[in-house]
């Protein structure tokens, strides 16, 4: 009782709570939930299947081929997002898994990118990433570097690198703007593999026809968790696919209910209505 | 210890600024400002890093004559900008400004027009019908590019038609889908991250 109560007064108050938000916290409590229990219910994490992702496939390969060609590898996490973004961690999250490869191999990593606090934390992930494969003295702190805030002085800058330091191996990982097919296509002229990735679905089309592999979609983040086989992480990319399922339950009953409505009433006006 | 202290704000912060967004009360709006605030300053602190490490990395090239004209140029840049704004000001008719408006914008211009001989390229590339997937494509695409740009008689009458059901339809439902991968991608990774189960970002480990 008292509990409703609260709700009731909570709710009728605009000052605390704002109603026409409700169905986005419904929403998230929902999504929250499923992903809490796929992450901590014991048998939910056990025994399930992650398909292939090709890009994540070729990763090892990228690095391989920049090691065997004496070349170093570029990373970066292009120009449109920052710190705050899901992306960019999730870029970041891939890129101590590429850099504890690259410290084992000893093949060099090279990190441009245009926001100070991004080279701030991507210095210490690689650092600790060299330091976890057991070769601290083959970081370079001047390789994960600062290049300019400005857009297309980034662009010029990582395209200079690009064109003198000619890597194997190139990795667009993040979000990406108009400089996304400036970089890629330079990379494609020097003959470099590249695996790209990023949120932008515009930017996702030049990546497909200009990059040898491209995480698509929720590939990227759940990058991570492939790349590390941590059960924990795969439970919550396992998360995502139930949220998809649930939506496109949703989606369904959604077109069943207002194509009946239309037949019936000649429109689709207030459909959802009862 | 260092880890789990930054694992317990990130959690804090992370609970608080879930809250405040489905608050429309003043503190919800203040504690979202003040976050917004502090974030300046770290960015501020972090840009100074970042400089620092710019200027390092280009005088160490320069000692090492390795890519010495580009290195050049950019301390050049580096130092003459800041100089003239500080001298003159920044106001029309200064030398800054002058700077700025005939060899600053004309070379990110240069750089952004690039991209429409990228974009000729990546198509040739991309757009060659080798399989049934890939001649849909590349129908769809001359159907959009010829109803916007020369289709004129008969033509006009129905090819813009044609080319927006594309766009609203079929692209738009694939558009969709990513943009829910995307979108459940972002909420799990972020949970990941305030719940501390995602550590990659602290340096891994647990």
């Amino acid at each position: 009782m008292n509990f409703c109560y609260i709700i009731a007064t909570v709710t009728n108050d605009p000052g605390w709570f704002d109603i026409e938000r409700l169905p986005t916290l419904i929403a998230a409590v929902v999504a929250i939930a499923i992903v809490l229990y796929t992450t901590y219910h014991r048998s939910s994490r056990e025994k399930f299947k992650v398909r292939e992702i090709p890009a994540l496939k070729a990763v090892e390969e990228a690095i391989g081929r920049a090691t065997e060609m004496a070349r170093p590898l570029l990373y970066t996490p292009g120009w449109g997002g920052d710190i705050q973004r899901p992306t960019t961690i999730a870029s970041l999250n891939m890129l101590a898994h590429v850099a504890e490869k690259t410290a084992r191999y000893d093949c060099r990593l090279v990190f441009p990118t245009h926001d100070p606090v991004i080279m701030s934390v991507a210095q210490e992930v690689v650092k600790e990433a060299y330091v976890r494969a057991g070769y601290p003295d083959r970081f370079r702190q001047e390789d994960i570097s600062y290049v300019s805030s400005s857009q297309f002085a980034y662009a010029a800058g990582v395209d200079g690198m690009i064109s003198r330091l000619k890597p194997a191996s190139i990795f667009l990982l993040g979000t990406f703007e108009a400089e996304s097919l400036i970089l890629a296509e330079t990379g494609n002229s020097i003959g470099a593999i590249q695996i790209a990735g990023t949120d932008s679905t515009i930017q996702l089309s030049f990546f497909i026809v200009a990059c040898d592999y491209t995480l698509i979609g929720e590939e990227l983040f759940a990058a991570s968790g492939y790349l590390s086989g941590d059960r924990s992480i795969l439970a919550s990319v396992r998360a995502q696919d139930i949220l998809k399922v649930v939506i496109m339950l949703i989606l369904m009953v959604a077109t069943v209910w207002s194509t009946v409505t239309f037949i019936s009433n000649g429109s689709t006006e207030g459909w959802w209505t009862f | 210890m260092d880890r789990r202290i930054a694992v317990v704000i990130c959690f804090a912060f992370g609970l608080v600024m879930f809250a405040q967004y489905f608050s429309a009360h003043p503190l919800a709006h203040s504690v979202n400002q003040t976050v917004a605030d502090y974030w300046q300053i770290i960015f501020a602190f972090a840009l100074i890093v970042g400089v620092v490490g710019f200027l390092n990395n280009n005088f160490q090239q320069v000692r090492k004559g390795q890519d010495r004209p580009f290195r050049l140029l950019s301390l050049a840049g580096f130092v003459i900008m800041p100089v003239l704004a500080m001298i003159w000001g920044i106001k029309a008719g200064t030398p800054f400004l002058w700077v700025f408006e005939n060899i600053q914008v004309p070379l990110q211009s240069t750089v952004f027009a690039l991209l429409a001989f990228f974009v000729a390229s990546a198509s040739f590339r991309g757009f060659r019908a080798r399989s049934v997937p890939a001649a849909i494509l590349l129908s769809a695409a001359l159907i959009i590019l010829i109803s916007r740009s020369f289709a004129t008689g008969p033509l006009s009458e129905w090819l813009p038609d044609v080319a927006e059901w594309i766009r609203n339809n079929p692209s738009m439902a694939a558009r969709r889908a990513i943009l829910i991968g995307i979108g459940l991608g972002s909420l799990t990774t972020s949970l990941r991250v305030i719940l501390g189960i995602e550590r990659t970002w602290l340096g891994g480990g647990k």
